[in-house]
């Protein structure tokens, strides 16, 4: 089937997890036979891809994350994209619709519309997740979210607890949403590691590691947290905490305040052969995550050979047993997962050697073969 | 269809003067003293770890009153009435001596309907470790130490001397089938396992390897298993099985079998099939329906061990069980957090003596109860096949954490 896809980015010029799942899984459905047209925003360099990209060349468009929802001119970015990509639908034929997130459901409604042609809403994240699913939903995005699924035939949520949001918060139907649990192509070759971390570890000390934007969503203050109860424990332990994100100076000055800044190192945000040589390094990986939707990085850890703890509050421990689970406010409870691990040569090995196994499992391709029978039935 | 262990018993051994088909129903009564969620922060400053209060399934009280009035009780009741009405009717219980202090300290009103039990003379108790631990395999003095505390326990509750042993998960070899026999056993119990039969049947008796007296009798784990695991199994072929039913099985192998050995948990009635499966209206129809066909009897192990000759040495060098497809013990010692746990807690056993003091030693003992080890087996967790898999706690990985957390604290307490 010839499908127009709308995403906001795609690796290796992306921000997060969302262009990873568009590219992991737009590779897998044309690997399927699928034909995928996909459009972005704006060309950001360039793409080795097994599809056509269109551009639509918006002036002013920026990567998914790194602004907030309220950035100055995001809403008229979105509305430029819904107008470009009704003059796209009108100038190729294509037989789905599908739209990744709220920021294309505007551009994903307008080709819809003008070609008739159902269209497929995919959930990555919702603004629910992205305020910590307890505060206040901003209202215009909110708005977007709900336009979005009203309009779609079929809605594909990437976790039974995405779903149970959609059908929670946004009153969807629930139906019309079909949980499809993102995958992971497991990266071939041999494992690379980082040179400063190895020489931490020489002189005896453990690296737990979390990798993901800086924000409420994710949690990391809550890692803060159980890290003074580690460190109480077990002082040479080194937690690295990479990525960046609005809460970046709360966290550091917690941090400082806790009396931590020598067991921590915030390296930024990375991507490529410095991140695999991190992951490589690492004892222990630990996603917190106050509210997350799937979590691919913890699947990416786990393809990296590391033993994983996720907090109970994402959609990945839904699909992973071979890992420890853990309430993300339960901060004495991660420590004590953290301190299990990280003490224990023969925990880490048999979570390492069963989770990268179980991890072979979650590909994109099962992912797109059940997409692929979803569009069949619109 | 298994070979050795077809119900219709194997032609091979029908050169043998067959006597009349004696069923042999053993029952096995155990509670592990779980482990609490005992955290990091606890250790050397919490020294109670098997007193979860809370809603749990480590809660040990908890667990005991519900399989107490779930099964205990109404079995032992059932068990009572036949023993009252068929005087021909007998069988084998083992109970550890973990179940038998929490039966005291939780229920003694259902301990009181064991003992009556055995006060019918129907009833023989077998020997085994007090802490249903694997110790045979890791430490022959802690082993024996274990045995002789069950057997005072026995003594005391009961007033009876076990003749008979099992060890834990029915665990056996060659080595064990020697100590049994030097230890004037009459018999030791273990699984009729297909591999170590070859073309023999289980429906008879035979000896350790090397053994001057003792016996080995053999679980018949097919029939043993359809009213163990397949009684309400609907997509089962005998489903439903009636006692008429499963005693012409046991009567079809009249010619060729000397003894059904029907080896189970206590907990089958009641607890693994529960009450509306029929379960007990099963047991209660059982003895009736065996004892119906005029060649048929009942025996307890004991019994069977002094009556029957053995029919053959069996030669079992690796360790077999009754659980599993594998029959082996991979579901406690299979991988590495398993093998870990179990080699700090047995190399902590020498310091822990020499302390002198009890508690230590009563705290350590409980820690080598089988159970802790099973939770933390990862074997089934890969295939979904969570029914077959009961674990008090969130993940196997979480029941290593709260032991080794356990046994750091008791470490703390040794070395003070």
């Amino acid at each position: 089937m010839k499908i127009l896809m709308f995403g906001w980015e795609l690796p290796p010029h992306n921000s997060g997890g969302l262009g990873v799942a568009c590219l992991g899984l737009a590779n897998a459905l044309v690997e399927r036979g699928e034909e995928i047209a996909f459009v972005l925003p704006k060309r950001l360099g360039n793409y080795k891809v097994p599809f056509k990209i269109f551009f639509a060349g918006l002036p002013e468009a920026g990567l998914a994350y790194g602004r907030t929802a309220f950035a100055e001119g995001l809403m008229g970015e979105v509305e430029q994209y819904a107008r470009f990509a009704k003059k796209i639908a009108l100038e190729n034929r294509f037989d789905v619709v599908h739209a990744h997130d709220w920021l294309t459901f505007s551009a994903g409604i307008a080709a819809s519309r003008a070609s008739g042609r159902p269209l497929v809403a995919h959930v990555h994240a919702t603004e629910v997740d992205r305020t910590g699913g307890l505060g206040s939903v901003s209202g215009e995005v909110f708005q977007k979210e709900k336009e979005g699924f009203e309009a779609a035939s079929k809605i594909i949520a990437v976790s039974l607890r995405t779903k149970s949001i959609l059908t929670g918060f946004y009153g969807i139907n629930p139906s019309k949403v079909e949980v499809v649990h993102n995958g992971i192509d497991v990266p071939p070759g041999p494992a690379e590691t980082d040179e400063g971390l190895e020489a931490l570890k020489k002189s005896g000390y453990k690296i737990v590691l979390s990798v993901g934007r800086i924000t409420l969503q994710k949690g990391i203050d809550y890692l803060v947290s159980a890290a003074a109860e580690v460190l109480r424990a077990r002082p040479k332990v080194i937690f690295v905490i990479v990525g960046s994100g609005d809460m970046e100076g709360q966290i550091m000055s917690q941090v400082g305040r806790l009396g931590l800044s020598g067991n921590f190192l915030f390296p930024g945000f990375l991507r490529g052969r410095d991140i695999s040589g991190i992951f490589g390094s690492a004892d222990l990986f630990v996603m917190p995550s106050v509210s997350e939707p799937f979590g691919l990085v913890a699947l990416e850890a786990l393809a990296h050979g590391k033993p994983v703890i996720v907090s109970k509050q994402s959609g990945v421990a839904e699909v992973i047993k071979h890992a420890m689970k853990v309430d993300f406010w339960d901060t004495d409870e991660m420590a004590d997962k953290i301190l299990s691990v990280i003490s224990s040569s023969s925990l880490v090995r048999l979570m390492a050697e069963n989770g990268s196994k179980e991890v072979l499992s979650c590909t994109w391709a099962k992912a797109a073969k059940e997409i692929s029978r979803l569009y069949l039935s619109l | 269809m298994h070979l050795g262990q077809s119900r219709e018993g194997n032609l091979k051994t029908l050169f043998i003067i067959v006597k009349m088909p004696t069923v042999c129903l053993y029952l096995h009564v155990h509670q592990p003293w779980r482990i609490k969620r005992y955290r990091h922060s606890a250790i050397g400053k919490d020294s109670t770890y098997f007193s979860d209060e809370g809603d749990f399934d480590t809660n040990n009280e908890k667990m005991l009153l519900k399989v107490a009035e779930k099964s205990y009780k109404p079995t032992n009741r059932v068990l009572l009435e036949l023993v009252r009405d068929y005087p021909e009717f007998r069988l084998g219980i083992s109970i550890t001596g973990t179940a038998i202090e929490q039966l005291e300290r939780f229920s003694p009103e259902t301990l009181e309907l064991f003992c009556r039990l055995v006060d019918t003379g129907k009833v023989e108790i077998l020997a085994e470790t007090y802490h249903h631990s694997l110790a045979f395999f890791y430490s022959l003095e802690e082993f024996e130490r274990q045995v002789e505390l069950h057997r005072q326990k026995v003594k005391k509750i009961f007033g009876v001397g076990p003749r008979v042993f099992r060890n834990t998960e029915l665990a056996y070899n060659n080595e064990l089938g020697l100590w049994a026999d030097k230890k004037g056993y009459l018999a030791i119990l273990t699984e009729g396992w297909d591999k170590v039969l070859e073309w023999r049947s289980p429906n008879f008796v035979y000896s350790p390897k090397g053994a001057k007296k003792a016996k080995l009798l053999l679980k018949n784990y097919m029939l043993s298993d359809d009213i163990a695991f397949r009684f309400s199994q609907k997509t089962w072929e005998g489903w439903p099985l009636t006692a008429e039913k499963l005693s012409g099985w046991v009567s079809a192998l009249n010619g060729n079998g000397e003894v059904v050995n029907l080896f189970m948990d206590y907990e089958t009635f009641g607890e693994h099939q529960w009450e509306d499966t029929g379960i007990f209206s099963f047991l209660r129809a059982l003895p009736g329906e065996i004892l119906k066909h005029p060649d048929n009897n009942f025996k307890t192990p004991a019994e069977v061990a002094e009556h029957h000759a053995s029919r053959g040495e069996l030669d079992v060098p690796h360790v077999i069980t009754w659980a599993d497809t594998e029959r082996d013990l991979s579901a406690w010692t299979g991988n590495a957090i398993q093998q870990d746990a179990l080699s700090q807690l047995f190399s902590l056993e020498d310091k822990v003596y020499k302390t002198k003091r009890r508690d230590l030693i009563e705290n350590w003992r409980k820690l080598t109860t089988s159970d802790h080890f099973y939770y933390m087996c990862t074997k089934w967790f890969n295939d979904g096949d969570v029914h077959a898999y009961f674990n008090p706690y969130e993940s196997p990985y979480d029941a290593f954490r709260y032991f080794m957390n356990v046994l750091a604290d008791l470490k703390l307490r040794v070395d003070a």
